[in-house]
């Protein structure tokens, strides 16, 4: 085989090579989806943030607007401080409330906004003041157990079947 | 009596147990001399790049076709067993992220690293250890030429080129692989296969963390086969002794590496 041959196959095996590795990042990961959008950043207090990740999606609507930059804990009033990066194309109301919520029965959680009824607009840096924690089982579930007992103690006379 | 005989066994077998550690730290010592005087004499290797074309033909364009058929095969196999766990769970259009996550980030490195060894390492180490064996490397030192340079750099490069390409592409196969059985075959939805995969599969955590590992077992697989053959006993047994330790330490040094490498990558992110 001579040279030119060789170097052809070569080209033909780099290229190969590196159409395999843009499929990768376009179609298997999410490079096209993630271009490198203008956000601006939010912050958010929770009492709990239950299983949080850093790069969560942020929805609103159903549609991701954001994604969580970082998560800290607040030594001073013991609560999560939650980072918000969200895309400067979407715009929030002061008064937005942000939720902790689950995606389905027990996918991953995601932070939800709903927007409020301000006329402000939230600027890069700002505090959202209205959250609510994630929901955590094992509170809801020593929550039922107990209104349960409460219930159950008045008509004690029934006999157990 | 007895106990003077018992003695001079244990010093023997005590003597032979030194001498493989020492021999073992000698040759890790070299291997490592080696490698720094293969890359600082790399020179020509890059000036006149159609030497390390040539290898990146033998070690890289012969391999496309096994990395090729068998990522193909190894998507299609993740594809049937994971739908069918996946499936009990009512997850099965989780089929795409569970193909994907695994072969970018650990089967395909590794398996396009060990089917690398045992195909071109083995190769590389053979050629070499026969130049050894056949005087070849000693006639070029006769002709001032540095076989290191002209014969082991080429191949040092050729062979760390091509193993990034091959794992990407033994991944991407898979991943087509997967696809074919999992929405061709078996009817997962695959609007659903293709946006879980691309919400879950992060290109600077998972994408480019494979290519890295990649990267570092070419590096490793490389060195090992271009020592192993430069090391070689110049003799036939020599030859075919060097390359099998060539493919059992290259696997073996690849596995070690990958569980390493998991361990540094994908553990510290997720701490929070």
């Amino acid at each position: 085989m001579n040279r030119s041959t060789i170097d052809l196959w070569v080209g033909v095996f780099v290229v190969l090579g590196i159409a395999g590795l843009l499929f990768l990042a376009m179609k298997v990961g999410n490079l096209a989806s993630f271009s490198t959008n203008q956000t601006y950043q939010v912050q958010a207090r929770f009492a709990n943030i239950g299983g949080l990740k850093v790069r969560a999606p942020i929805k609103s609507a159903g549609v991701v607007v954001g994604r969580v930059g970082d998560i800290r804990f607040d030594n001073e009033s013991y609560e999560a401080i939650v980072m918000m990066n969200l895309d400067a194309s979407y715009q929030f109301p002061r008064d937005t409330t942000a939720k902790i919520l689950t995606s389905g029965i027990l996918g991953e959680q995601y932070l939800g906004l709903e927007a409020g009824g301000d006329g402000v607009m939230l600027k890069n840096g700002d505090r959202l003041r209205l959250t609510q924690s994630a929901v955590v089982l094992e509170n809801l579930i020593s929550q039922f157990l107990f209104n349960k007992a409460a219930e159950s103690k008045e008509p004690a006379k029934e006999p157990a079947k | 009596m007895q106990f003077a005989q018992w003695l001079e066994h244990a010093r023997g077998h005590l003597e032979r147990l030194g001498n493989r550690v020492t021999s073992a730290v000698w040759r890790i010592g070299f291997a490592s001399r080696f490698l720094a005087y293969l890359v600082m004499h790399s020179g020509t290797a890059l000036r006149r790049f159609r030497l390390t074309t040539a290898e990146i033909y033998f070690a890289g364009v012969l391999s496309l076709i096994i990395i090729v058929v068998s990522g193909l095969f190894v998507g299609m196999v993740l594809g049937l067993q994971g739908y069918e766990t996946l499936q009990r769970f009512g997850a099965s259009e989780s089929l795409g992220v569970l193909v994907a996550l695994s072969l970018v980030r650990e089967l395909g490195p590794v398996v396009a690293g060990l089917l690398f060894a045992s195909r071109a390492g083995s190769a590389i180490t053979a050629e070499i250890g026969l130049m050894k064996a056949t005087e070849q490397i000693s006639a070029m030192e006769m002709m001032a030429v540095d076989p290191i340079a002209r014969v082991v750099a080429p191949r040092f490069w050729g062979g760390v080129l091509s193993m990034p390409l091959l794992a990407a592409l033994f991944s991407a196969m898979g991943v087509f692989g997967g696809y074919l059985v999992g929405v061709q075959l078996i009817g997962v939805d695959a609007g659903a296969f293709w946006s879980q995969m691309q919400a879950a599969v992060d290109v600077r955590n998972d994408i480019m963390n494979g290519v890295i590992k990649s990267v570092v077992f070419g590096i490793a697989v490389t060195w090992i086969s271009v020592f192993e053959g430069y090391d070689a006993v110049p003799t036939a047994e020599g030859v075919s002794r060097a390359t099998t330790r060539t493919v059992v330490t290259s696997s073996l040094a690849i596995l070690a590496l990958d569980f390493v490498l998991t361990a540094l990558m994908f553990t510290g992110g997720n701490k929070q």
